[in-house]
Order: C-alpha cells, then structure tokens, then sequence
C-alpha cells in the first residue's frame, strides 16, 4: 500500500466573484518528494496553495495537509508546514538578517540561521533593508524564512522567479536537500526547467483545472511522437503546412508557432516527414533557416494540451 | 522528523513579536518624529515658551501639559504609527507570511498590541524624565489610574489603527493617519481640555476617545482622581473598535 499523501485535494472550488479560479481540482502530492504545480499565469496555482496555506477558504472541495484540515488544524499545521509567499510577505524596513532571525524564533528547533544564511547567501547582504534587496534576494531570504523551522512540508510559491542563474541553482540545490532530508515539497512554477530538472512529479494546470500529471519523463515521452523546432526567415501558415503533412502521413500532427518566426511541429517524425518540411517549404517559397530534432519538453506538452504558449 | 519540529513556546513567540515591533519604530526615523521628538518637542515648547496660552485651572503648566503630551503620545504610538505600519505590510503580504509562521494572526495582533506598550513604556520614561526635568510633579495617588487609562487608550486607538490599516491603501492611511493626528491633538481635547474648546467643538469633542484620555490622564495626573466617566467612556470606545476591527480588517 502507498503511504498517504501529504498533501490531498479533492474538488476544490474557489471563485472570486463571477470567475471561478478553481474549478474542481483534484491533486495529490506524495510525501518525500517534490512536486511542481506548472502552468502559465493565472491558471490558478496560487489560489490553490493558497487554500493549502489555510490563507483562503476554499468554496467547495476538501483539502488536507498531513491528515490535517489546513484552516481548523491550523495552529497544528503551522509549525510542520513552511511557506514561501509569491509576493515574499518580508517587512521592507528591516535588514535582512533580522527578519530570518525573527522567523526562525517562532520554532522550538530552527535551523542553524547563520548556516543557512551562508548557504543562499544571504550573509552578503545581511544587514541591507529589505526593501533596497534585488527580487532575488528577497526571493533566497524568504526561501530561508519558509525553511528555517525544519518544516515537514514546503510550499514555495515561484521559488525562483527573478533570479539570476547562480541563485536559481543554489534555491534548486537546497529543495534537492530537503527532499533527501525527507521534506516533502510543493512549489508552482512557470518555468519549465524548473519542473523538469527539479520535480519528480509534474502537475500541469490551466483555467483552474489539472490538464495532465506525471513525472516528467511520462509527460514528455509519448511513443512515436518527436518535435521539429523550424526557424524560417519570414512568417508561415502553420494551417497549411499541417494539412501538407496529414495529407503526406496521415495521423495526429500539430504545428505550433512558438515566438517571432520559429515554430513546433509535432506527430510521427521519420526521414519521410522531416524531408516534407523542406519541400512544402520550398514550394511556398519560405526560406528554412533552422531546422532540429528533438525530444518532446514539458513546453511542448502544454503547447499541445492548450494550444497556447506558456510565457 | 515529526518528533523534533515543533513551535516555540507561545511567550517566546509573543516576545519576539512585540520586540521586533519595537525596533522596527524605534529604528525608523519618521516613527521616532511621531512617537518621541514631536511629543517632546511640544511638551519642552508649551512649558517653556509663551506661543501658546493655555488656561491651566490653577496647576503648573508642565503639571497641566504633562499628561496632554502623554496622550499625544499613545495616540501617535498606538495609532498613528502602528495604522501606517500596518497597513504597508499588509501590502508587501508580511501579515499574511507571518500568519502562516507558528506565531499565526492572533500572535501577530497580540505581538502588535505588546509592541505598542514596549513603545509606550519608552515614551513614558523619556518623555517623564523630560518633565521631572522641567518640574512635573504628578499626583502618585493618580499613577495607577494613569495607566488604567493608557491600556484603555491604546486599545481603542490600536484597534482604530487596524480598522484603518486593514481596509484603505497604504498610501491613503499614511495621510489620513497623520490629519487625523493633528486634528485630534488641536480639536480633539487631548491637549486642550474638551471643555476648554470654543462652541459645539467642545460638545464634540467630548464624546471622543482622545478627549476621554487626555482629560482622563489630566484628572489623575494633576488630581488623583479617578474619572468614572472618562474610562468608561474610553472602554466603549476600545469595545466598539475592536468589534468593528475584527469585522472589517483584511489580511491582503
């Protein structure tokens, strides 16, 4: 038998208003692990961790957090469930060492703060205000508040929204340590690698509902199935090119124009179709100035799923 | 895991609330003007200086203006200062992340409330010694009163600054805040006696919480009396203001 999740939803609801954020959402996240809520903005990822967080009460549905109901459970949960808001929630007139020494006082046990402030480098801007920080280092310094207490659970909102590359591997490093330390982690991105080098389990979620689910291996390998990224010199007419296809190879083919001029083509890629690329190319004078192969991304996948790009 | 996370104990986690609420105040320069130097400045100004002319009913004038400034005090501490604080991290979502901390909303209103008072204890000792400098000499039989009516004043005037914090934006608290400062402090009887103001400003004014603590503090300060209609008067109000805060004040 699977041990129980750490998180469970079942049907929640939440509605601002005539719009529903939303819409009967199921999601379970296995304990140990990290999971990614993916989806582009506004799909609904905070709203429902939110409702996890005990900060908003859901109008339907159930949500448990280690057994426990997130807002009548709540003084229970606090002290086991460590959260990073999107927004960081840092008062801007306090330096950035007071406010990670403050958090960690809350909790009977805290982590070590110097240590940890080393370790996201925080101890470089220790005494700065918080609001003169980078987006940056107020993301690394609330990443430290929502894991100074040893939190069994974390939920991190956007964890490394705004941040260069050298601080995004440093957060992706310390969630790595956790996970092996045995948390369990929970955290929305919008960011593909993210989910795809970090999470073990991918949640994909658009208009307030779960598109698909699986580790990111299931979700990019579908049999049979690659993708041509074409870069061309001007526009193209992703319709006719398709139809070119299906008529060539008949079956299921996507063409995706991704941003400026390049564009996805997916469905049963072999030499055949890839060299019919090139010759509806040439018969409808558009100049091909790349051409790859390769493997399905999570992009793709929500590409497919929602016909929209996710940035 | 389980067995070895856990939250502080709940005076630590109070403690260290209502400490960083006072360094936060006392470390920032416009919250020192208001809570501190303005009070100060008045209190040396108005005993000192003839700029103003205030009937004293027969005591000293720093006797008279002491327990004004006093007032003025609490009101720039519990509310002014603590309405804009509050209001700009209910902005940058600091009520809602310390919320989901062990510490929780009612931590985080009862760590605010103890701040307040450890900013009062403050004001009391700096601006006294200022006063005994100038030769106040309060009734000791009213000190206990006093301090009855600070409690009672700083709840009304705390839960005033959260009603405010909790429903308009930052940047229409900051200013409403500091009008209404001085409105109560010129119009308000907090130092000038309600009665003492001219016409239906006097009438008014009496029916307000900063009239009923400034005449309250003047009562026991100068008299020793106990002022039944005064603290009552500011018990409603506290009351009534924390009835309507827990109603209308919002976390985001």
């Amino acid at each position: 038998m699977p041990p129980p999740p750490a998180l469970e939803i079942r049907g929640l609801v939440k509605t601002y208003g005539e719009a529903t954020v939303v819409d009967h959402l199921d999601l379970d996240v296995a304990p140990g692990a990290v999971t990614a809520l993916l989806g582009p903005n506004g799909a609904g990822k905070t709203t429902t961790i939110e409702c996890c967080e005990g900060l908003r009460s859901p109008d339907g549905g159930s949500v448990r957090i280690l057994g426990l109901d997130p807002v009548r459970d709540a003084r229970e949960l606090r002290p086991r469930v460590g959260v990073m808001l999107q927004d960081g929630g840092l008062p801007g007139s306090a330096r950035a060492h007071d406010v990670l020494a403050h958090v960690s006082k809350m909790y009977a046990r805290p982590r070590d703060v110097a240590g940890l402030a080393e370790r996201l480098g925080i101890d470089t801007f220790a005494r700065t205000q918080v609001r003169r920080l980078s987006g940056g280092q107020r993301q690394r310094l609330a990443l430290a508040c929502a894991v100074v207490g040893r939190p069994d659970l974390v939920i991190l909102d956007e964890p490394s929204a705004g941040m260069d590359p050298q601080s995004r591997r440093a957060v992706w490093d310390l969630v790595r340590e956790l996970r092996a330390d045995g948390a369990t982690l929970l955290l929305t991105t919008h960011l593909m690698d993210e989910a795809a080098d970090l999470a073990d389990h991918v949640v994909v979620m658009d208009h307030g509902k779960v598109i698909a689910a699986g580790t990111p291996d299931e979700l990019t390998s579908v049999e049979g199935d690659s993708v041509v990224s074409i870069e061309a010199r001007g526009p193209l007419d992703p319709t006719s090119l398709r139809g070119y296809l299906h008529r060539l190879a008949p079956g299921d083919w996507a063409v995706h124009h991704v941003e400026g001029h390049r564009y996805t083509v997916t469905g049963a890629v072999n030499p055949r179709s890839l060299a019919a690329i090139g010759t509806w190319a040439a018969e409808h004078g558009v100049l091909l100035t790349s051409i790859s192969l390769g493997r399905r991304t999570l992009e793709d996948v929500f590409l497919d799923l929602t016909g929209r790009s996710l940035r | 895991m389980t067995a070895t996370t856990g939250a502080a104990p709940r005076t630590a986690r109070l403690r260290a609330q209502a400490g960083f609420e006072v360094r936060a105040v006392l470390r920032n320069g416009e919250q020192l003007m208001v809570t501190l130097l303005l009070p100060a400045l008045l209190l040396v100004g108005l005993v000192r200086t003839d700029v103003v002319s205030l009937t004293t009913d027969g005591a000293t004038t720093v006797d008279f203006v002491t327990p004004g400034v006093l007032a003025l005090a609490v009101l720039g501490a519990s509310f002014t200062s603590q309405a804009i604080a509050t209001a700009f991290d209910r902005r940058n979502g600091v009520l809602r992340m310390l919320a989901t901390t062990p510490l929780g909303r009612r931590g985080l209103l009862a760590g605010k409330v103890l701040g307040v008072l450890g900013v009062e204890l403050v004001q009391v000792v700096v601006l006294g010694a200022v006063a005994l400098w100038l030769g106040w000499s309060p009734d000791p039989a009213g000190i206990a009163t006093a301090v009855l009516a600070l409690v009672l004043g700083t709840a009304a005037f705390t839960a005033l600054a959260l009603v405010v914090a909790g429903t308009l934006r930052p940047e229409g608290v900051l200013a409403l805040a500091n009008i209404l400062l001085v409105v109560l402090v010129v119009a308000g009887g907090v130092i000038v006696p309600a009665d003492q103001l001219p016409g239906v400003a006097a009438d008014l004014a009496q029916l307000l919480p900063s009239a009923a603590l400034g005449d309250a503090l003047r009562a026991a300060l100068t008299h020793g009396a106990f002022p039944v209609g005064e603290l009552t008067l500011l018990t409603g109000w506290a009351a009534a203001l924390w009835a309507l805060a827990t109603r209308v004040f919002r976390w985001s």
